[in-house]
């Protein structure tokens, strides 16, 4: 993955985390004693374990293109190894939210006929999203068969 | 004064929309209708001609107006019902000899609209689709194409089989909801389901007509008295009647309330009669027949229904065995088939175990059930410490044509997947599976579903998904084809 993923998800967490610790270290003070504003100590807490949990899982993530499947391997508590055929593939898809297209990322989601199928790449670069999507698809169609 | 089809614009041709439920158009349509009623033939065959060819498209059965007649009356009930306490000023201000020429005027819209809809509603059937035009306002062109069909279904509800009519129900891939033609007459929907399931099965269009309906053999037909005998002991049936017997004198006893007490108990007898005598009646004389467009399940004692299931269309197999059947050796056999529609996707009932053996060799070709059945090994005994009670039930086998994924303790289940059927294959692992050396296997099938095997070794759980992904990209070229009867493509 790009380590901009990491960057990006890295920002979401602190931008979530300050705020509350702010507020849960102000505002009980205020309403109540000093000593609550020990209250602000589980969110500043959570801020490095956050920071350290987002880099493990960051580096879990990975995918392999083998001649006629595709393996996709992720997390570190709970580890999920997916194999998607290219001949059941039914759709590539790559979106890039706003958010994403500012850390210049894309992600790519692969469907089957089965809604279970939870193959999805997040924080690939545009550039090999794209090469990744018309990879597949050509491999898509050369390998493709019915239901 | 507008024609039907001039009203209701361009037609949309392969819109995978809903089909229009004719009770909610009805209010919509029904004072915007020509006060003329009929429309000249030539004007809707023009309007006709961008999706049908004039006057090659069929009609319905003249009895579907009827159906709609229905539905404006249900809806002005139920507008009438809700505003109860306003009812007798109105009917006072109105006088019998007005409130008769609503009623009458209420129930010309309804057949006109009834009348019209069932005019511009047609069919038609070409070498690769079937192509239906519905819809007095919100036109609606369905064009199901005939290789996806995955099952027809008959249906003939209690009032439809005193008429002789029928509904046709497809199933096809990528469509949410099963369309359906409803009414035809019965000879008529027998026909078509027979050249339907010709055409998709890839017969010559012209031998179509002579084909005729293929000759079925029966295989199994359940008798009542097993059927009886099987849903009795099952838990499905006894539960609700156990919760209700508890819970209702207890809450009769705290709350000392009518209300709540009959707010508790109306849910719960239609549950229990849903359970058990709705059940029975649907089970009612469950027949399987083989024929050469696939396996063909009859059944029902008041509403018949009939459907048949084309071979190789088949996502995944379950033996049910609940705990009390066991001894006796009953069997439930469920089958997946891509699409929703076939209702509760039943092969059987109940059925003894050689008997269901040989029904899932029919759709499974070439799979010895009772060496896949011995072919399952059980968890390692470390699994105790993640799930000490359901352990015992999970288990995993592998034979070169399907993937077996066995679960429950008390009421057993296998699920069977054929290879050729898996879409994607899944390994998942959890912190404390991960610490004892475990991990699951997760097989998804176009069916929408997923067969689990819980709890293996890892390092086999490795090995299996490797092998998987390896059996099932095999299993795909011997697979059945697509056009069964020619073996094409």
């Amino acid at each position: 993955m790009e380590p901009a993923l990491l960057t990006m998800r890295r920002l979401l967490l602190v931008c979530w985390l300050a705020p509350l610790a702010l507020a849960a270290g102000v505002l009980p003070p205020l309403l109540g004693g000093p000593a609550l504003a020990l209250l602000a100590l589980p969110p500043l807490a959570a801020l490095p374990w956050g920071w350290w949990a987002l880099g493990r899982n960051w580096a879990s993530w990975c995918y392999l293109e083998r001649d006629d499947d595709l393996l996709i391997r992720r997390g570190v508590m709970w580890q999920q190894l997916t194999v998607v055929p290219y001949g059941r593939m039914q759709l590539v898809e790559v979106t890039s939210g706003p958010l994403d297209r500012r850390f210049g990322l894309a992600r790519l989601q692969l469907h089957t006929a089965a809604a279970a199928t939870d193959a999805t790449i997040p924080g690939l670069a545009p550039a090999e999203a794209e090469r990744l999507r018309d990879r597949l698809t050509e491999l898509g169609e050369a390998r493709s068969a019915g239901l | 004064m507008g024609t039907p089809s001039a009203e209701d614009g361009p037609g949309t041709p392969g819109t995978p929309s809903t089909p229009s439920t004719p009770s909610t158009e009805a209010a919509v349509s029904t004072p915007g209708l020509p006060a003329g009623g009929a429309a000249p033939h030539p004007a809707e065959a023009a309007g006709a001609a961008a999706e049908l060819p004039a006057g090659q498209g069929k009609r319905l059965h003249p009895v579907t107006p009827w159906r709609r007649a229905w539905a404006p009356l249900t809806g002005m009930s139920a507008v009438l019902a809700q505003n109860a306490e306003q009812l007798p000023g109105w009917l006072g201000s109105l006088g019998p000899g007005r409130l008769l020429l609503l009623a009458l005027g209420l129930l010309a819209c309804g057949s006109a609209y009834g009348f019209l809809s069932w005019r511009v509603t047609r069919y038609l059937v070409t070498d690769t689709e079937l192509r239906i035009r519905t819809g007095l306002l919100f036109r609606r062109t369905a064009h199901l194409r005939l290789d996806r069909i995955q099952s027809i279904d008959i249906t003939r509800p209690l009032l439809a089989r005193a008429l002789g009519v029928a509904k046709l129900k497809m199933d096809v891939v990528g469509s949410g909801e099963a369309d359906e033609l409803a009414y035809l007459g019965e000879e008529e929907a027998r026909a078509l389901r027979a050249e339907l399931l010709a055409r998709a099965a890839g017969i010559a269009p012209e031998a179509v007509p002579s084909a005729g309906e293929a000759p079925a053999r029966e295989l199994h037909q359940v008798d009542p008295g097993t059927l009886v005998r099987a849903l009795a002991l099952t838990g499905r049936v006894w539960a609700p009647v156990v919760v209700t017997l508890v819970v209702a004198p207890l809450l009769w006893w705290f709350s000392d309330s009518l209300f709540a007490t009959a707010a508790f108990l109306l849910p719960m007898l239609a549950a229990i009669w849903r359970a058990g005598l709705g059940t029975f009646l649907l089970q009612y004389g469950w027949t399987v027949s083989e024929s050469p467009d696939g396996l063909r399940l009859d059944h029902g004692l008041l509403q018949r229904d009939h459907a048949t299931v084309p071979p190789g269309r088949v996502q995944s197999v379950r033996l049910v065995e609940p705990l009390l059947w066991r001894a006796r050796g009953w069997v439930r056999v469920e089958l997946r088939v891509a699409g929703e529609g076939t209702e509760s996707g039943l092969l059987v009932p109940v059925a003894p175990r050689r008997l269901a053996a040989d029904l899932v060799g029919r759709i499974l070709p070439g799979l010895d059930i009772e060496g896949t059945l011995a072919a399952i090994t059980p968890v390692p005994r470390r699994a105790r410490w993640a799930a000490p009670v359901r352990r015992v039930g999970y288990g995993l086998g592998v034979t070169p044509s399907v993937f077996v994924a066995r679960s429950g303790r008390l009421r057993r289940v296998h699920e069977l997947v054929p290879h050729a059927k898996v879409q994607s294959v899944r390994l998942t692992r959890g912190p404390w599976t991960r610490l004892l050396g475990l991990a699951h296997i997760h097989v998804d099938h176009g069916a929408n579903g997923t067969a689990s095997a819980r709890l293996l070794d890892a390092a086999q759980a490795e090995r299996e998904v490797a092998a998987q992904a390896v059996r099932s990209r095999l299993g795909r070229r011997t697979a059945v084809p697509e056009r069964w009867l020619t073996g094409g493509g």
